[in-house]
Protein backbone atom coordinates (compact mmCIF):
# COMPACT_ATOMS: atom_id res chain seq x y z
CA UNK A 1 0.00 0.00 0.00
CA UNK A 2 1.31 3.69 -0.67
CA UNK A 3 1.89 5.66 1.77
CA UNK A 4 2.31 9.39 1.36
CA UNK A 5 4.86 10.99 3.73
CA UNK A 6 5.64 14.56 5.10
CA UNK A 7 8.77 15.73 2.50
CA UNK A 8 10.07 16.88 5.12
CA UNK A 9 11.11 13.24 6.83
CA UNK A 10 12.06 11.59 3.89
CA UNK A 11 15.49 9.95 4.01
CA UNK A 12 18.08 10.68 1.75
CA UNK A 13 17.49 7.29 -0.04
CA UNK A 14 13.68 8.24 -0.26
CA UNK A 15 14.37 11.59 -1.82
CA UNK A 16 17.34 10.07 -4.54
CA UNK A 17 14.71 7.32 -5.69
CA UNK A 18 11.88 9.85 -5.84
CA UNK A 19 14.17 12.09 -8.41
CA UNK A 20 15.54 9.54 -9.92
CA UNK A 21 11.88 8.58 -10.97
CA UNK A 22 10.77 11.51 -11.77
CA UNK A 23 13.61 12.35 -14.20
CA UNK A 24 13.15 9.33 -15.88
CA UNK A 25 9.45 9.82 -16.67
CA UNK A 26 10.66 13.26 -17.95
CA UNK A 27 13.57 11.13 -20.15
CA UNK A 28 10.45 9.68 -21.81
CA UNK A 29 8.06 11.98 -22.83
CA UNK A 30 5.93 10.78 -20.14
CA UNK A 31 6.27 13.77 -17.67
CA UNK A 32 5.33 16.41 -20.20
CA UNK A 33 1.78 14.69 -21.34
CA UNK A 34 0.86 15.64 -17.40
CA UNK A 35 1.87 19.55 -18.32
CA UNK A 36 0.01 19.07 -21.13
CA UNK A 37 -3.32 18.03 -19.31
CA UNK A 38 -2.80 20.20 -16.96
CA UNK A 39 -2.47 23.18 -19.02
CA UNK A 40 -5.71 22.30 -21.15
CA UNK A 41 -7.74 22.20 -18.48
CA UNK A 42 -6.72 25.78 -16.83
CA UNK A 43 -7.44 27.12 -20.03
CA UNK A 44 -10.61 25.61 -20.60
CA UNK A 45 -12.21 26.07 -16.95
CA UNK A 46 -14.32 29.42 -16.59
CA UNK A 47 -16.76 30.49 -14.21
CA UNK A 48 -19.16 30.54 -16.87
CA UNK A 49 -18.99 27.67 -19.18
CA UNK A 50 -17.95 24.09 -18.63
CA UNK A 51 -15.44 23.75 -15.54
CA UNK A 52 -13.48 20.89 -14.22
CA UNK A 53 -10.15 20.76 -13.00
CA UNK A 54 -10.42 24.09 -11.03
CA UNK A 55 -12.56 26.89 -10.09
CA UNK A 56 -15.44 24.58 -9.67
CA UNK A 57 -16.36 21.73 -6.71
CA UNK A 58 -14.32 18.78 -8.94
CA UNK A 59 -10.76 20.85 -8.50
CA UNK A 60 -10.26 18.33 -5.44
CA UNK A 61 -11.20 15.11 -6.91
CA UNK A 62 -9.73 16.02 -10.34
CA UNK A 63 -6.55 16.40 -8.81
CA UNK A 64 -6.54 13.75 -6.55
CA UNK A 65 -7.49 11.75 -9.61
CA UNK A 66 -4.49 13.45 -11.62
CA UNK A 67 -1.56 12.78 -8.62
CA UNK A 68 -2.98 9.23 -8.35
CA UNK A 69 -1.83 8.66 -12.66
CA UNK A 70 1.20 10.99 -12.13
CA UNK A 71 1.81 8.69 -8.64
CA UNK A 72 1.07 5.42 -10.63
CA UNK A 73 3.78 6.31 -13.50
CA UNK A 74 6.49 6.86 -11.01
CA UNK A 75 5.43 3.52 -9.51
CA UNK A 76 5.87 2.11 -13.22
CA UNK A 77 9.46 3.43 -12.79
CA UNK A 78 10.47 2.58 -9.11
CA UNK A 79 7.62 0.57 -7.10
CA UNK A 80 8.76 1.87 -3.85
CA UNK A 81 7.85 5.34 -4.35
CA UNK A 82 5.07 7.37 -3.35
CA UNK A 83 4.74 11.17 -3.96
CA UNK A 84 5.77 13.05 -0.64
CA UNK A 85 3.57 16.48 0.51
CA UNK A 86 4.98 20.08 1.20
CA UNK A 87 3.03 21.38 4.31
CA UNK A 88 3.90 24.25 3.52
CA UNK A 89 2.15 26.21 6.92
CA UNK A 90 5.31 24.55 8.75
CA UNK A 91 8.22 24.19 6.00
CA UNK A 92 7.61 27.78 4.90
CA UNK A 93 10.97 28.73 4.07
CA UNK A 94 13.19 29.41 1.18
CA UNK A 95 15.57 27.29 3.61
CA UNK A 96 13.63 24.03 4.11
CA UNK A 97 15.43 20.99 3.21
CA UNK A 98 12.78 20.82 0.56
CA UNK A 99 14.54 23.35 -1.76
CA UNK A 100 18.39 21.30 -1.06
CA UNK A 101 20.24 20.66 -3.79
CA UNK A 102 19.44 17.04 -3.02
CA UNK A 103 16.02 17.22 -3.49
CA UNK A 104 14.10 19.87 -5.29
CA UNK A 105 16.89 22.41 -5.64
CA UNK A 106 17.19 26.24 -4.68
CA UNK A 107 15.07 29.62 -5.53
CA UNK A 108 15.77 31.51 -9.02
CA UNK A 109 18.94 33.48 -9.90
CA UNK A 110 17.60 37.32 -9.50
CA UNK A 111 18.95 37.99 -13.19
CA UNK A 112 16.02 35.28 -15.17
CA UNK A 113 14.70 33.37 -12.56
CA UNK A 114 16.64 30.33 -13.04
CA UNK A 115 16.85 27.57 -10.62
CA UNK A 116 20.85 26.78 -10.65
CA UNK A 117 21.22 24.01 -8.74
CA UNK A 118 19.00 20.63 -7.57
CA UNK A 119 18.71 17.93 -10.21
CA UNK A 120 16.56 20.10 -12.62
CA UNK A 121 18.24 22.98 -12.89
CA UNK A 122 19.18 23.37 -16.49
CA UNK A 123 22.61 23.15 -15.98
CA UNK A 124 22.40 19.80 -15.05
CA UNK A 125 20.43 19.16 -18.54
CA UNK A 126 17.86 16.87 -17.27
CA UNK A 127 14.97 19.06 -17.56
CA UNK A 128 13.77 20.85 -20.42
CA UNK A 129 11.11 23.02 -20.05
CA UNK A 130 9.05 21.52 -23.29
CA UNK A 131 5.73 22.63 -22.48
CA UNK A 132 5.83 26.50 -22.17
CA UNK A 133 4.20 29.70 -22.61
CA UNK A 134 6.93 32.03 -23.57
CA UNK A 135 10.89 31.02 -25.04
CA UNK A 136 12.29 30.11 -22.08
CA UNK A 137 13.39 26.61 -21.63
CA UNK A 138 14.85 26.36 -18.02
CA UNK A 139 13.04 26.32 -14.71
CA UNK A 140 12.96 29.25 -12.83
CA UNK A 141 11.47 30.00 -9.16
CA UNK A 142 10.77 32.96 -7.35
CA UNK A 143 10.57 31.61 -3.73
CA UNK A 144 8.76 33.96 -1.89
CA UNK A 145 9.23 37.08 -4.36
CA UNK A 146 5.59 37.76 -5.21
CA UNK A 147 4.01 37.02 -2.13
CA UNK A 148 5.83 37.15 1.28
CA UNK A 149 4.13 34.82 3.35
CA UNK A 150 3.27 31.22 2.68
CA UNK A 151 -0.13 30.66 4.57
CA UNK A 152 0.13 29.69 8.07
CA UNK A 153 -1.42 26.87 10.18
CA UNK A 154 -4.06 29.41 11.92
CA UNK A 155 -5.03 30.52 8.10
CA UNK A 156 -4.99 26.52 7.08
CA UNK A 157 -7.39 25.65 10.11
CA UNK A 158 -9.38 28.37 9.41
CA UNK A 159 -10.48 26.95 6.26
CA UNK A 160 -11.14 23.28 7.56
CA UNK A 161 -13.63 24.89 10.02
CA UNK A 162 -15.55 25.39 7.35
CA UNK A 163 -18.37 22.88 7.60
CA UNK A 164 -19.69 23.36 3.54
CA UNK A 165 -17.75 21.97 1.23
CA UNK A 166 -18.80 23.98 -1.70
CA UNK A 167 -21.68 26.53 -2.89
CA UNK A 168 -23.56 27.72 -5.73
CA UNK A 169 -22.50 29.44 -8.16
CA UNK A 170 -19.94 26.13 -7.73
CA UNK A 171 -16.80 28.64 -9.22
CA UNK A 172 -14.23 30.91 -7.85
CA UNK A 173 -17.10 33.64 -6.66
CA UNK A 174 -18.38 30.61 -4.35
CA UNK A 175 -18.01 30.41 -0.17
CA UNK A 176 -17.31 27.25 1.23
CA UNK A 177 -14.73 25.53 2.06
CA UNK A 178 -13.66 24.23 -1.63
CA UNK A 179 -12.85 28.01 -3.01
CA UNK A 180 -11.37 29.13 0.44
CA UNK A 181 -8.90 25.90 0.20
CA UNK A 182 -8.50 26.86 -3.66
CA UNK A 183 -7.85 30.65 -2.74
CA UNK A 184 -10.04 32.67 -5.00
CA UNK A 185 -11.62 33.62 -1.82
CA UNK A 186 -10.26 34.39 2.07
CA UNK A 187 -7.34 33.87 3.25
CA UNK A 188 -6.27 31.75 -0.29
CA UNK A 189 -4.13 28.68 0.43
CA UNK A 190 -3.78 26.59 -2.60
CA UNK A 191 -3.27 30.15 -5.45
CA UNK A 192 -0.84 31.45 -2.83
CA UNK A 193 1.42 28.99 -2.82
CA UNK A 194 1.43 28.71 -6.87
CA UNK A 195 2.42 32.41 -6.03
CA UNK A 196 4.89 32.24 -3.63
CA UNK A 197 7.00 29.88 -5.77
CA UNK A 198 6.81 31.97 -8.80
CA UNK A 199 8.28 31.07 -12.50
CA UNK A 200 6.53 28.17 -14.16
CA UNK A 201 4.85 27.59 -10.85
CA UNK A 202 2.66 30.69 -11.21
CA UNK A 203 1.62 29.85 -14.85
CA UNK A 204 -0.60 27.34 -16.55
CA UNK A 205 2.38 25.22 -16.97
CA UNK A 206 2.86 24.68 -13.59
CA UNK A 207 3.86 20.94 -13.42
CA UNK A 208 6.69 21.74 -15.01
CA UNK A 209 7.94 22.48 -11.59
CA UNK A 210 8.06 18.86 -9.37
CA UNK A 211 7.14 20.67 -6.14
CA UNK A 212 3.65 20.63 -8.15
CA UNK A 213 3.02 17.28 -7.08
CA UNK A 214 4.11 18.17 -3.44
CA UNK A 215 2.04 20.74 -2.86
CA UNK A 216 -1.50 19.33 -4.70
CA UNK A 217 -0.25 16.07 -2.27
CA UNK A 218 -1.01 18.53 0.53
CA UNK A 219 -3.90 20.24 -0.66
CA UNK A 220 -5.21 16.40 -1.07
CA UNK A 221 -4.22 15.97 2.40
CA UNK A 222 -6.35 19.23 3.82
CA UNK A 223 -9.74 17.31 2.15
CA UNK A 224 -8.77 14.46 4.06
CA UNK A 225 -8.70 16.57 7.41
CA UNK A 226 -11.41 18.14 6.20
CA UNK A 227 -13.84 14.93 6.30
CA UNK A 228 -12.36 13.93 9.02
CA UNK A 229 -13.45 17.16 11.18
CA UNK A 230 -16.83 17.56 8.93
CA UNK A 231 -18.08 13.52 8.99
CA UNK A 232 -21.30 14.73 8.02
CA UNK A 233 -20.66 17.41 5.03
CA UNK A 234 -20.37 15.75 1.67
CA UNK A 235 -19.07 16.57 -1.97
CA UNK A 236 -21.62 19.13 -3.54
CA UNK A 237 -23.84 19.42 -5.79
CA UNK A 238 -25.39 15.94 -6.15
CA UNK A 239 -26.75 16.41 -9.09
CA UNK A 240 -28.15 18.30 -12.32
CA UNK A 241 -25.77 21.24 -11.68
CA UNK A 242 -25.18 22.57 -15.81
CA UNK A 243 -21.12 23.51 -16.83
CA UNK A 244 -20.52 21.23 -13.41
CA UNK A 245 -19.44 17.61 -12.32
CA UNK A 246 -21.69 16.47 -9.99
CA UNK A 247 -21.07 13.53 -7.36
CA UNK A 248 -22.48 11.05 -9.88
CA UNK A 249 -21.06 12.09 -12.70
CA UNK A 250 -17.41 11.14 -14.60
CA UNK A 251 -15.09 13.07 -15.41
CA UNK A 252 -12.88 14.47 -17.80
CA UNK A 253 -10.36 13.80 -19.19
CA UNK A 254 -10.75 10.31 -17.78
CA UNK A 255 -14.74 9.73 -18.25
CA UNK A 256 -14.47 6.37 -16.18
CA UNK A 257 -14.33 8.35 -12.95
CA UNK A 258 -16.77 10.20 -10.37
CA UNK A 259 -16.22 11.92 -7.72
CA UNK A 260 -17.93 9.30 -5.90
CA UNK A 261 -15.31 6.87 -6.43
CA UNK A 262 -12.50 9.38 -5.17
CA UNK A 263 -13.99 10.82 -2.20
CA UNK A 264 -11.76 7.92 0.01
CA UNK A 265 -8.16 8.47 -0.33
CA UNK A 266 -7.28 5.08 1.54
CA UNK A 267 -8.69 2.89 -1.23
CA UNK A 268 -5.66 4.09 -3.30
CA UNK A 269 -2.74 4.95 -0.52
CA UNK A 270 -3.11 6.84 3.34
CA UNK A 271 -0.67 8.79 4.73
CA UNK A 272 2.06 8.75 7.46
CA UNK A 273 -0.40 10.64 10.05
CA UNK A 274 -3.40 8.18 8.93
CA UNK B 1 6.16 22.83 -29.43
CA UNK B 2 5.84 25.55 -32.02
CA UNK B 3 8.85 27.36 -32.68
CA UNK B 4 9.54 31.09 -32.77
CA UNK B 5 9.77 31.23 -37.12
CA UNK B 6 11.60 33.76 -38.52
CA UNK B 7 8.47 35.62 -40.12
CA UNK B 8 7.06 36.04 -36.77
CA UNK B 9 9.87 37.42 -35.39
CA UNK B 10 10.46 39.83 -38.14
CA UNK B 11 6.94 40.63 -38.17
CA UNK B 12 7.24 41.04 -33.86
CA UNK B 13 10.54 43.24 -34.41
CA UNK B 14 8.78 45.38 -36.67
CA UNK B 15 5.70 45.83 -34.89
CA UNK B 16 7.89 46.58 -31.52
CA UNK B 17 9.82 49.02 -33.27
CA UNK B 18 6.48 50.55 -35.10
CA UNK B 19 4.91 50.70 -31.23
CA UNK B 20 8.53 52.40 -30.13
CA UNK B 21 7.72 54.81 -32.90
CA UNK B 22 3.71 55.42 -32.62
CA UNK B 23 4.50 56.42 -28.97
CA UNK B 24 7.24 58.43 -29.18
CA UNK B 25 5.02 60.80 -31.58
CA UNK B 26 1.58 60.56 -31.01
CA UNK B 27 -0.51 59.23 -27.37
CA UNK B 28 -1.29 55.82 -26.81
CA UNK B 29 -4.72 54.96 -28.11
CA UNK B 30 -5.67 53.81 -24.65
CA UNK B 31 -8.82 56.21 -24.46
CA UNK B 32 -11.40 54.87 -26.98
CA UNK B 33 -14.62 56.47 -26.44
CA UNK B 34 -17.25 55.39 -23.82
CA UNK B 35 -19.82 54.63 -26.29
CA UNK B 36 -17.22 52.11 -28.13
CA UNK B 37 -18.13 49.07 -26.15
CA UNK B 38 -21.10 48.63 -23.50
CA UNK B 39 -20.33 49.76 -20.08
CA UNK B 40 -19.71 46.18 -18.46
CA UNK B 41 -16.49 45.73 -21.36
CA UNK B 42 -13.28 46.66 -20.31
CA UNK B 43 -11.16 49.62 -21.63
CA UNK B 44 -9.68 49.01 -24.64
CA UNK B 45 -5.71 49.75 -24.03
CA UNK B 46 -2.47 50.09 -26.51
CA UNK B 47 0.98 51.33 -24.90
CA UNK B 48 4.41 50.18 -24.67
CA UNK B 49 4.92 48.72 -20.95
CA UNK B 50 8.81 48.28 -20.14
CA UNK B 51 8.88 48.23 -23.69
CA UNK B 52 6.71 46.09 -25.14
CA UNK B 53 3.76 46.68 -26.98
CA UNK B 54 0.65 45.52 -24.99
CA UNK B 55 -3.14 46.01 -26.61
CA UNK B 56 -6.41 44.82 -25.49
CA UNK B 57 -9.10 45.13 -27.20
CA UNK B 58 -12.76 43.39 -27.77
CA UNK B 59 -11.88 39.96 -29.44
CA UNK B 60 -11.77 40.11 -33.41
CA UNK B 61 -12.95 36.41 -35.62
CA UNK B 62 -13.56 33.00 -33.85
CA UNK B 63 -10.15 31.52 -34.47
CA UNK B 64 -9.40 31.15 -30.73
CA UNK B 65 -11.82 30.56 -27.62
CA UNK B 66 -11.87 33.21 -25.61
CA UNK B 67 -12.16 32.99 -21.96
CA UNK B 68 -12.17 36.65 -21.87
CA UNK B 69 -15.65 37.97 -22.11
CA UNK B 70 -14.85 38.35 -25.89
CA UNK B 71 -11.50 40.45 -24.84
CA UNK B 72 -8.23 39.99 -25.85
CA UNK B 73 -4.70 41.04 -24.97
CA UNK B 74 -1.50 40.76 -26.92
CA UNK B 75 1.90 41.04 -26.11
CA UNK B 76 3.75 42.29 -28.73
CA UNK B 77 1.50 41.43 -31.27
CA UNK B 78 0.75 37.55 -29.96
CA UNK B 79 -2.10 36.47 -28.06
CA UNK B 80 -1.98 36.31 -24.33
CA UNK B 81 -4.45 33.74 -22.80
CA UNK B 82 -6.38 35.74 -20.68
CA UNK B 83 -9.61 34.99 -18.01
CA UNK B 84 -12.51 37.05 -16.24
CA UNK B 85 -13.24 35.69 -12.93
CA UNK B 86 -16.84 35.81 -12.12
CA UNK B 87 -15.76 39.01 -9.55
CA UNK B 88 -14.48 40.98 -12.60
CA UNK B 89 -10.79 40.16 -11.96
CA UNK B 90 -8.68 39.07 -14.69
CA UNK B 91 -5.31 36.57 -15.09
CA UNK B 92 -3.60 35.24 -17.87
CA UNK B 93 -1.90 32.26 -18.38
CA UNK B 94 1.31 33.42 -17.49
CA UNK B 95 -0.36 34.63 -13.64
CA UNK B 96 -2.73 31.89 -13.44
CA UNK B 97 -3.32 32.42 -9.75
CA UNK B 98 -2.62 35.89 -9.27
CA UNK B 99 -6.05 38.32 -10.01
CA UNK B 100 -5.72 41.92 -10.83
CA UNK B 101 -8.08 44.03 -11.56
CA UNK B 102 -8.14 45.10 -15.19
CA UNK B 103 -6.96 43.10 -18.66
CA UNK B 104 -4.05 46.10 -18.97
CA UNK B 105 -2.84 44.66 -15.73
CA UNK B 106 -2.93 41.33 -16.46
CA UNK B 107 -1.15 42.27 -19.58
CA UNK B 108 1.74 44.33 -17.43
CA UNK B 109 2.12 41.30 -15.11
CA UNK B 110 2.80 39.43 -17.85
CA UNK B 111 5.26 41.86 -19.54
CA UNK B 112 6.71 41.79 -15.54
CA UNK B 113 6.72 38.30 -15.51
CA UNK B 114 8.34 37.47 -18.73
CA UNK B 115 11.07 39.35 -18.27
CA UNK B 116 11.75 39.88 -22.13
CA UNK B 117 10.69 36.38 -23.24
CA UNK B 118 9.01 35.80 -26.16
CA UNK B 119 5.32 34.94 -25.93
CA UNK B 120 4.60 31.97 -27.75
CA UNK B 121 1.16 31.76 -29.43
CA UNK B 122 -1.52 29.50 -28.24
CA UNK B 123 -3.02 27.64 -28.39
CA UNK B 124 0.73 26.57 -27.18
CA UNK B 125 0.04 28.99 -24.31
Amino acid sequence: MTVRKNQAGLTADEKRRFVAAVLELKRTGRYDAFVTTHNAFILGDTDNGERTGHRSPSFLPWHRRFLLEFERALQSVDASVALPYWDWSTDRSPRSSLWAPDFLGGTGRSRDGQVMDGPFAASAGNWPINVRVDARTFLRRQLGANVRELPTRAEVDSVLSMATYDMAPWNSASDGFRNHLEGWRGVNLHNRVHVWVGGQMATGVSPNDPVFWLHHAYIDKLWAEWQRRNPRSGYLPTGGTPDVVDLGETMKPWNDVRPADLLDHTAHYTFDTD
Amino acid sequence: MPELSRRRALGTAAALTAAVAAHTLTAPAASAAPDDHHHDSPEPFDEVYKGRRIQGRPASGSEHHHHGGGFEVLVDQVPLHVMRNADGTWISVVSHYDPVPTPRAAARAAVDELQGAVLLPFPAN
